[in-house]
């Protein structure tokens, strides 16, 4: 019988610790699966947040290294300066990358570091039980918003990518989701190109990718995904923000 | 090689490419900030890598990441700066990665000021970050020992994988002295850098973290890391000592710049027939608890007088290793004052017409002070 579907060589033969119906999971097999199509897994070195998926370095076959809460482009910088042919991504969640880390991914990317993030915007601290983040949207509830976020008080959601892209140096920014089948498809071929560009030493590349949380959204996997494209999606719109070769928005 | 003239910081600079250290990240702050501006026209010279972070927070960590390649790599700051990056000098040491801090002390705490200072000696020698961690501490009193220093400071970081830091002070940094640097630099040989994250070719994939969620997991590391340190209590132990003779009658422990001037008024104090002896440690941590004690328990020495730029810090380690053995006195300035040999003098002087039996004055927070 001919095989279709297989563990790519990027990923490690373990059990995850994510929640069912967290798509961190999915997240993974797509960064994973861009690796092993690009040859790139035996000289690829991972940088991984606090949060969620402070374990990753368990999943990917690949060298890794754990970061502070935030500071994976900081990490990523110091690795990739002095390795520059080796390939170098940070994996960060939006508490990550949008409070704690806003400083190190802003220079990281306004330096054009040559390293590749994925952002994995789940609106929402995951790891700590469910606080709100940079991320979280007006009237969301969450254990520290129980009345749901007041923009008065907190502000609008911080849009990652709409923040970088008015910055002239970082070139490939693209926001992807995961939800649907069509969704993990482009978001593929997002990731997939952010490796592909820094394997020709191209550019920084940022993929946001829209994550659930059905755990701390209190959703059931299948409608925590139906909240994403009714809450998530309009608000975070999918969209290439910029590549190399187009270097304005699309 | 012939000596030069040279800035204390131009000198650390220039140590640290000899030792083969061509990798350096900093972020600007008096008064050390001619380490950057010397290295950001010689690493491109040494086709080294030089980076200017945005805050100490980034230097700290890119550190981390640098260190992580097996690399040498290291930075220079000032009080407030080494205050940012000890959350990465914490993640460094529970990583084990070998990484060298600079510190060109100035006066604290917060802004404090820009002259020099010793009062960061907790944070260097007790953690300054979280976490059962220490990091090996050396402090040189020239700029030569500086030098010598930076060289072997990339050895220890990388015989240990720890964080090795330098404390030098405001002084340290901006004098000029005559400086020899070493021919070729050598060192005995160290173990290969199979912990480096080299990309997972033909081998499983490495990881370096700090992360240990299963309690007794994480005991284990600390107790390992802990047989670390007591390594380094018996091989890295350095300290100096300066006219300590067998008629001395007071024995001072100063360090760094403080040691110096305590040196000059020991000098002056000879031609007086007064007759004291100066202890240097020379590595902080390790302290030189057990050297110290020998000296102090020898039977002419009736007082320990400690000089620091602080309003005592190094202090507590002294009347540790003294133990009760003999009273432990205390003379500082601080704010980035520094003191004069005169000033050490009288201080001496008070003491001696005390020891004869005249009554001591006890002022502490005053301008200057012995209890
Ligand atoms: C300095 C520091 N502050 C706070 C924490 C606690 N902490 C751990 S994970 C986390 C939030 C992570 O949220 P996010 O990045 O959104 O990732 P997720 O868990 O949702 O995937 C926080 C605040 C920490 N580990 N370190
Ligand atoms: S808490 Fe949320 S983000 Fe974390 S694993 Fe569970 S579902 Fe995923």
């Amino acid at each position: 019988m001919k095989t279709t579907f297989e563990r790519p060589e990027s990923l490690q033969d373990v059990v995850t610790h994510y929640c069912p119906g967290c798509t961190h999971g999915v997240i993974h097999r797509l960064v994973a699966e861009s690796l092993d199509e690009l040859g790139l897994r035996e000289r690829t070195v991972g940088v991984a947040p606090v949060g969620c998926s402070v374990l990753a370095y368990n999943y990917f076959n690949t060298d890794f290294l754990e970061s502070p809460h935030g500071r994976a482009p900081a990490l990523a910088t110091g690795f990739k300066r002095l390795r520059p042919d080796m390939i170098v991504f940070t994996y960060q969640g939006d508490g990550d990358l949008a409070s704690i880390g806003m400083a190190e991914i802003v220079h990281a990317a306004n330096r054009g570091e040559k390293f590749t993030t994925i952002f994995v915007n789940n609106a929402i601290y995951g790891m700590t039980g469910g606080q709100m983040a940079p991320t979280t949207m007006p009237g969301q509830i969450t254990t520290t918003c129980p009345f749901g976020r007041d923009v008065a008080q907190t502000g609008m959601p911080i849009r990652m990518c709409e923040l970088l892209s008015s910055l002239m140096t970082p070139l490939y920014l693209e926001r992807v989701a995961v939800h649907s089948p069509m969704h993990i498809i482009q978001a593929k071929k997002a990731i997939k190109r952010a490796f592909q560009y820094q394997a020709e030493g191209r550019c920084f590349s940022l993929v946001e990718v829209l994550s659930t949380c059905p755990t701390n959204w209190g959703l059931t996997p299948s409608s925590a995904t139906e909240w994403v494209k009714q809450n998530l999606e309009p608000y975070y719109p999918i969209k290439r923000f910029k590549t190399p070769d187009n270097s304005g928005a699309d | 090689m012939a000596k030069i003239l040279m800035k204390g910081n131009e000198a650390i600079a220039e140590a640290a490419l000899r030792a083969g250290a061509n990798n350096y990240f900093c972020y600007p702050i008096t008064p050390q900030t001619e380490v950057a501006e010397y290295l950001s026209k010689r690493m491109p010279e040494v086709g080294g890598v030089f980076l200017q972070a945005e805050s100490e927070v980034a230097v700290g960590n890119m550190l981390y990441g640098a260190s992580a390649t097996g690399k040498r790599v290291f930075s220079t700051s000032s009080s407030p700066g080494i205050s940012l990056m000890q959350e990465a000098i914490s993640y460094i040491a529970g990583a084990q990665l070998p990484v060298v801090l600079i510190n060109i002390m100035r006066g604290g705490p917060g802004l404090g000021g820009i002259l020099p200072a010793q009062s960061d000696y907790f944070q260097a020698t007790k953690g300054g970050g979280h976490g059962d961690y220490r990091v090996l501490v050396l402090a040189p009193s020239t700029i030569q020992e500086a030098v010598d220093l930076t060289m072997l400071a990339f050895h220890l970081a990388d015989k240990y994988r720890n964080p090795v830091m330098l404390i030098g002070d405001g002084m340290i940094g901006q004098m000029m002295e005559p400086v020899e640097f070493p021919e070729t630099y050598k060192e005995s040989p160290l173990p290969e850098k199979t912990w480096a994250a080299t990309g997972a070719k033909g081998r499983r994939p490495l990881i370096i973290k700090s992360l240990f969620l299963d309690p007794v997991a994480l005991e284990n590391n600390n107790i390992q890391l802990f047989k670390k340190y007591e390594q380094m209590k018996s091989e890295e132990v350095r300290y100096e000592l300066y006219k300590v003779k067998p008629d001395n009658q007071i024995l001072i422990v100063s360090y760094g710049t403080m040691a110096r001037i305590c040196q000059t008024a020991i000098d002056e104090l000879e031609g007086d027939g007064v007759s004291v002896g100066l202890f240097r440690p020379i590595s902080l941590f390790p302290y030189p608890e057990k050297e110290l004690k020998a000296e102090v328990d020898r039977a002419n020495i009736k007082t320990v007088l400690t000089i620091e730029m602080s309003m005592g810090q190094m202090l507590e380690d002294v009347e540790k290793a003294v133990c009760g053995a003999k009273p432990v006195k205390f003379f500082g300035r601080t704010g980035g004052i520094v003191p004069s040999p005169e000033e050490v003098k009288e201080q001496i002087l008070r003491l001696v017409t005390t020891a004869s039996g005249k009554g001591l004055p006890t002022r502490r927070g005053g301008e200057t002070w012995i209890s």
